[in-house]
This record gives structure tokens, sequence and C-alpha cells, in this order.
């Protein structure tokens, strides 16, 4: 008898499960909106020009050591990663109260943020905090604090599906009525799935409580550069925060704008009130990266901090990101043209008005499974498409 | 604008720095591990005849982490293939990956992998296995979906492996006999006591091969400790860290897990390519699960999907590619396996030198296990003591426990280092 042989099935990931019944299909006509990963207009994946130069420069670096790269990262990597966050004139950096973790992807860096939160935030063992996701948010948010040991996890209001945008008040609601000291988790730009983002006034609104009410920001910044097309412009929110004098963690993934999926990179940014915090804080996640993967892998981040460090490179991988960005706009106004044209029942300006790769159709499952079945075109159940094919 | 917003924003952080702590007030620092004091005090150590015993890569005789030009040859190659696409991304990492080091593990003709009853999953590196699979453990470990342990951990291990399954959420993490330090060996009689009385149903972690003590248990002791395990149900959960490095190729230094395998045993290895192919920063890993029949196989698989995609998502692929191509190609993979030979002889040779030095100089103790044990790790029966005066007086540094890397030895620093052990076995302990 195996010791395994309770184990149930767990369900399969929606969005693997959409992709591998589309690899089945033999329609020759078939599209997958499904999986955010871009694609560029021949439907290929599309490695960033400076990223082929880059890895061509490493590779024939002979200087460069091999050895496990140190518990935290890759210094160069980290630094450079959180400037591009938070700005190279920011004065947390300038304070020397901010650090960070290089992470195996956004997920990584979630992880570690999750798993020292639970331990060493606002006194210690955090199992009871609740901590917010937005309705809806990325799946995955869910499995990862709860097995970061977050028994609590509550989602907060968001997406307003009758007038097919965001939620403000209810929004805000919430961050009145959550017990203080809960941890929020914010998606920095472009939101995943809804595509739709606070302006600067409701980002305000919504820092003014979160002050008031000491409640923890947690942000998810996995699009910076793709959504508006400038980094700076992206993080707007995260700076903002920043200059109100919040302490908060910021997960970074590279994944989607430097098209480095497979090299899983990604950065924990902490910005503490201090050195003094700064380094207790490290000092932890330090110890929870030990048990967890022990250092993290060296070429993805060799690849980013090459580029973030030259001027010349850097100037090279906006202009690749803008490049990305810009086909996501077009894609989307001649989505929205094209529909209107046809005359489709509904409104549509929302595929303009949101940003970044995903936008919510509002379209609900029977006519999702109308695509994916009679239309070959595979989207996701709640409605969301990637806005680049 | 910016300079009126950095002042208000700095008169801001002012008035909270005196109303409102950090909500990390309470964060202890953490007390640093022995493996970064120790690699701190070398560091910052300016003797121009301090050497570094306590690494965990393979070094080369100039004192570098050996890479193969081979490898080399290959990574270029990769890096400038314009054909290789994008892998289409995977939780468990590159399939050709996990085929080839599955075999390697259990061997081609596998009973186990022929039934389709093995999980082979790529990780971030081996401390990534071996996270991977206590996570499995404690979630699903005989329908006990909060498994505390007990999990048993060999005496001299590595002094992470606890954390790691601490922080997985199995606490009751004990130890067995493993290390006599009177006879340089391993204490079989000692640690079959305690796979005796541990409860039944506990996890064992055993080293398949390159224990840091460098004393590998024999095939007859294989025999005795399988036999004892089926008998009271405990599982094991083997280690293969520096795969291939001890007899210079991967399935032999696999042999333990293939012959608990034959015998129908469910099992967990951890094990890493990163030595054998001089991939440190490229963290190549493989978490390896056989179970006893294949319908538990789909589930096992889902939830450890589940598990992987909350920590990592999907593992890095570089390096996978690389060991795939070699492997799965005769020609790259005999030229591979030269390099692996060369890595595990250099090892023993380096340990004959040890051994016939310290004989020479007389030193007190016996040495013969130095060319027993194979590999590149060996424990010199130092005690704290001893090792504190090695490094305090001679510069050189070993593990706490007296484990050292023979790898790190090599012709510049071998007398040096003979001399400092011998030295420090012979004085008188610092007051």
């Amino acid at each position: 008898m195996s010791i395994f042989s309770e184990v149930p099935q767990a369900p399969p990931v929606a969005v693997f499960k959409l992709t591998a019944d589309f690899r089945e299909d033999s329609h020759p006509q078939k599209v997958n909106l499904g999986v955010g990963a871009y694609r560029t207009d021949e439907c290929q994946p599309w490695v960033l020009p400076v990223v082929k130069k880059v890895e061509r420069l490493i590779v024939e670096d002979s200087s460069l050591n091999h050895e496990y790269l140190p518990i935290l990262g890759l210094p160069e990597f980290r630094s450079a990663s959180s400037k591009v966050a938070l700005g190279d004139d920011s004065p947390a950096i300038k304070e020397n109260r901010v650090g960070a973790v290089q992470a195996l992807g956004g997920t990584g860096a979630l992880r570690i943020g999750g798993e020292f939160l639970r331990r060493w935030y606002n006194g210690t063992n955090n199992t009871a905090t609740p901590i917010y996701v937005s309705a809806p948010t990325w799946e995955n948010h869910n499995a990862v604090f709860a097995d970061a040991g977050f028994k609590d996890i509550r989602p907060y209001h968001y997406w307003d599906g009758a007038k097919k945008g965001l939620d403000i008040s209810g929004l805000l609601d919430d961050l009145e009525k959550a017990p203080e000291a809960s941890v929020f988790v914010l998606h920095a730009c472009a939101h995943n799935p809804t595509g739709t983002d606070p302006t600067q006034d409701e980002w305000k609104q919504i820092a003014e409580v979160m002050k008031r009410r000491n409640l923890f920001v947690f942000f998810d910044s996995a699009y910076q550069g793709f959504a508006s097309g400038s980094l700076d412009k992206d993080a707007w929110a995260i700076r903002y925060f920043v200059s109100e004098g919040f302490e908060l963690f910021v997960a970074q993934s590279f994944s989607k704008n430097f098209g480095l999926y497979n090299e899983r990179v990604g950065n924990l940014t902490v910005v503490a009130k201090d050195n003094e915090n700064l380094t207790r804080i490290l000092s932890q996640m330090e110890k929870i990266v030990r048990t967890t993967w022990s250092n993290p892998p060296s070429q993805g981040a060799r690849i980013v901090s090459k580029t973030l460090n030259c001027p010349e490179l850097f100037a090279e991988w906006k202009g690749n990101v803008k490049t990305m960005a810009d086909r996501v706009l077009l894609m989307r106004d001649q989505l929205k043209a094209k529909l209107q044209a046809l005359g489709t029942p509904g409104t549509w300006d929302h595929i303009t008005q949101q940003i970044g790769m995903f936008s919510f159709t509002g379209l609900n499952p029977k006519q999702v499974e109308y695509m994916i079945k009679e239309k070959h075109v595979y989207l996701m159940a709640s409605g969301r498409i990637k806005c680049v094919v | 604008m910016q300079s009126r917003r950095a002042s208000r924003a700095g008169a801001l952080k002012h008035s909270e720095k005196i109303t409102k702590p950090s909500v990390f007030v309470d964060t202890h620092a953490a007390a640093s591990n022995q493996e970064a004091k120790s690699l701190f005090a070398f560091k910052t150590d300016d003797d121009v005849r301090k050497v570094y015993l306590a690494g965990r890569e393979y070094l080369n005789e100039q004192g570098q982490p050996y890479v193969s030009p081979f490898i080399g040859k290959i990574k270029r190659r990769l890096s400038s293939d314009q054909t290789l696409g994008s892998p289409h991304p995977s939780s468990f990492g590159l399939a050709e990956f996990n085929h080839r080091a599955t075999e390697a593990v259990l061997g081609k003709k596998s009973s186990a992998i022929v039934e389709n009853r093995v999980l082979g999953i790529q990780t971030v590196g081996f401390t990534g296995a071996v996270r991977l699979g206590a996570e499995l453990l404690r979630h699903w470990y005989n329908g006990d979906t909060a498994c505390q342990g007990p999990v048993y951990l060999s005496s001299h291990c590595d002094d992470s492996l606890a954390g790691v399954f601490q922080a997985a959420g199995m606490p009751d993490v004990r130890q067995y006999r493993y290390w006599d330090a009177g006879r340089r060996g391993v204490c079989v009689d000692g640690l079959l006591q305690d796979l005796e009385t541990a409860p039944e149903r506990s996890v064992v972690v055993l080293s398949a091969s390159a224990h840091p003590t460098g004393a590998d248990l024999s095939r007859e002791h294989w025999a005795l400790i399988a036999r004892l395990m089926m008998r009271r149900q405990l599982f094991p959960f083997m280690l293969l860290p520096v795969a291939g490095l001890c007899h210079g190729e991967l399935e032999r230094d696999a042999w333990p897990v293939q012959y608990c395998q034959s015998l129908g045993m469910e099992l967990l290895c951890a094990q890493s390519f990163s030595h054998c192919f001089g991939l440190y920063g490229e963290h190549v890993g493989h978490l390896l699960c056989v179970l006893r029949q294949s319908s538990v196989l789909l589930a096992v698989r889902s939830q450890t999907e589940r598990l992987i995609n909350a920590l990592w998502a999907q593992p890095p692929v570089g390096g996978a590619r690389i060991v795939a191509t070699v492997l799965s190609n005769p020609a790259h993979r005999a030229e591979w396996q030269e390099g692996v030979w060369h890595m595990a002889a250099r090892c023993m040779l380096v340990r004959e030198r040890l051994r016939e030095k310290l004989r020479l100089l007389g030193t007190p103790g016996c040495w013969d296990h130095l060319t027993q044990q194979t590999g590149p790790y060996c424990c010199t029966g130092l005690n704290v003591e001893q090792v504190e005066y090695l490094s305090k007086r001679k510069h050189v540094y070993v593990l706490p426990n007296g484990c050292l890397n023979v790898s790190a030895v090599n012709s510049c620093n071998l007398d040096y280092v003979t001399e400092a052990l011998h030295e420090a076995l012979s004085a008188e302990p610092l007051s």
C-alpha cells in the first residue's frame, strides 16, 4: 500500500489546462488568449534584442566566476532592480533603508515576503493576521500566501462588473473595515486579470486610509514598463506610497518586461523605516531563503543586472519594452475598432480604457464556452483575454 | 515641486519616527549560521597563508570552482542556437532533463520506471529538492494532512537540513548516530539501534553517497538498514548532493537508491548536478519520487504541482538544458564523463597525499579513513578547540564539526595544511 494512497487529485491549474487543451486542438485557426506571455505578430515568443546581446556578452566573459551566488542573490542585480521600482533619486534609497532579496520570479518574491510577514511582522506569528487580495486577483496569490502559513486570506472589492471598472468605494470601505495591521496585496500597475488600475487620485485615497488604519502594503509589480510603456509612469503608485513614508514590500518580476519567463528572475524590494530595521529584516529573510532554495540561480539575474547597470543597454531595454507596450496598445485599439465595426452588442470602451496585457471582456461563462468550443478561441472562464496575439 | 514634496515627505517621516515605531520592531536579528561566520572570518583574515577548506563546491587544482571547457563549449553553442524556442513552461521543469536525471539515479531498466510509478521533478538546486520533498511529506504522508515528523537526520549532517524540514512545517527533527569518532567511520550498531527505536513511519534521511564526513555506508550496511526500515515502516529520503563525484559515475553513486527501489520500497531522493557539471550558479536540482503503485501517480503529481506553484512556480531552465543536452547525446556524454572521472580521481589523489603527509609528520591519530573514503568531503576528527586553533592560529578554516572539502587542498597549500593539522592535533588546547 503506498503511503500516498490517500492523496486526492488536485484540480488542474486553470490557465495551464487551457493551454494544454489549446495544444491538442487541431483547428487551423485556433488562438490562445489565455496564458500571460507576450507574443509577436507571428504568434511567437519574443526574445528581446537586448537580451540576446547581453546573453552573448555573458557567455564570452571568461572572467565571470561560476560559484554559488550569495543567499540574498547578486548584489548588483538587487540594487539595480530596486532602483528601477523606486526611481534613481528615491529618498528611501539615499537614506539607506532599501534592501532586496533576489527571488525565483515574482512567485518566489511573494513567497519569501509572505513567509517573512507570517513570522516577523507586527510582533511575531501572524498565521491569524488577515491578508487581503483583490477580487478578482491572479489565481496563484491565494496558494502562495496559504502555503506561507496565512490562515485568513480575504478578498477586497476591486472589479465592478456592472460599470466595468474599479469599485473604488467598495475598496475604500474594505480598507476602513479591515482589522488594523492587516496586509493588503496591491497590484502596482496593469492589474491582473482586469487590466483596471486606480487613478492617481484613487491611489491617494487608498494611501490615506491605509496609513490611518496601519495596514501593511505589499505591492505585486509584474508589469513595470509593460503597461504604459514608461517605467516611471508604471511605478508611480509605488513611489507615491514610499514618499508618504510607508514601510512596504514590492515583489518584482522580470519575466514579462525582459521576456525571461524561463530564467525565473524576481526581486523582493524592502523599504524599511531605517537601516537598523532593514538589517534585521534582511537577516531573517536570509534564513528563510536558506531553507527554501539556499541561493538563487545566476543566469537571469546576470542578464538583468548587466542591462540595468549599463546606460546604453538600459536605454535599449527601455526601447524594447516600449515596443511591446505599444503593440499591446495597438492591439487594444484594433480589437475595439473591429468589435464596433461588426456591431457587436455591448460597449467596448473598456478594452482601451484598461491597461496592460489583460482585458476583462465581460463575457459570461456560457459565452466563453462558445468561444472555445465553436470558435477555437481560448480564453479564461472569467472572460479574461490576453490583448496581444 | 520635487524639492517641496521631498521636504514635506521628510517632515512627515520625522513625525512618524516619533509617533509610530516600525512594524518590524520585534524582528530579531537572525543569528548567523556557522558556515557564514566561518566564511566571514576567512574573508576578513589578512594572513597570506589562509586556506578555506569549508566550502561545498568542488575546486580544481588552481583553487577555482571547476568548469570543464567542454561545458563552456556547450553553453556557447546553446546560447547562439537560434532554433531553440522557449520551452513550454512547466512547474516540473524540462522534461528531457527529468527523464535523464531519473534514469541516472534508477538505471534505465528500473522496474519502477517501466511500471510508470516514478515522478521526476527539476527543482531549484539541492535545497529546493529537499524542501519540495519535505513539503510533500508534510502535506500528504500517510493521509496526514499535517505531518509534523519525526524526521531523522544523521549526526554530522549539513546544518541547514534541519532548518529546511522545519521551514516546511515538520518541526520534529531528531538525530540518529552516524559518525563514530573513535573508529573514524560509520557507527553502524548505533545507527541500527536508533532506527529500531524510532517511532514507526518516521522519515529517515540517508546519504546515498558523499556524506559530509566522507563515511558512506557499505552494501552490507544498506542490506541491514533496508530490511530494518521495511520492517518498521520507516520512510527513506535519500540524498545525493554531489552526484557522480564519489565513484566518478552517476549510476554508481546512486546504487543505494536502486537497491532500495529493487526491494519495492517507496522513497524520495534529492540530487544535485551542480558539482559534476560545474553549474553552481544555475542550481540544477532534481527530486525523485518512487511510488509503490502507479495508481497514485497522477494524484501525487497534481499535488506536487500545487506545492511548486506556491514556492517558485517553475525552475530556471538554463542549467537543466545544458545537463539534458549532454546526457542525451552519447558523444557529449562520453566527453563529459571523462571530466567527472577526473574530478573523482583528483579527490582520491588529494586524499592519498594528505594521508601520506600526515603519516610522515607523525601526526597523532589514524588516517586510514582518508583513503578508505571517496568523494570530496571528509571528517578530520578535530574537536571544537582544535578547529578553533586551526583557524585562529594557522588561518586554516574547516567546518566546526571538523569536516572539510578535500578538493580545496592542492599542491600549493598541501604542505601548509598538513603542518597546520599536525600542529592543531598536537597542540595544547587554547585557553
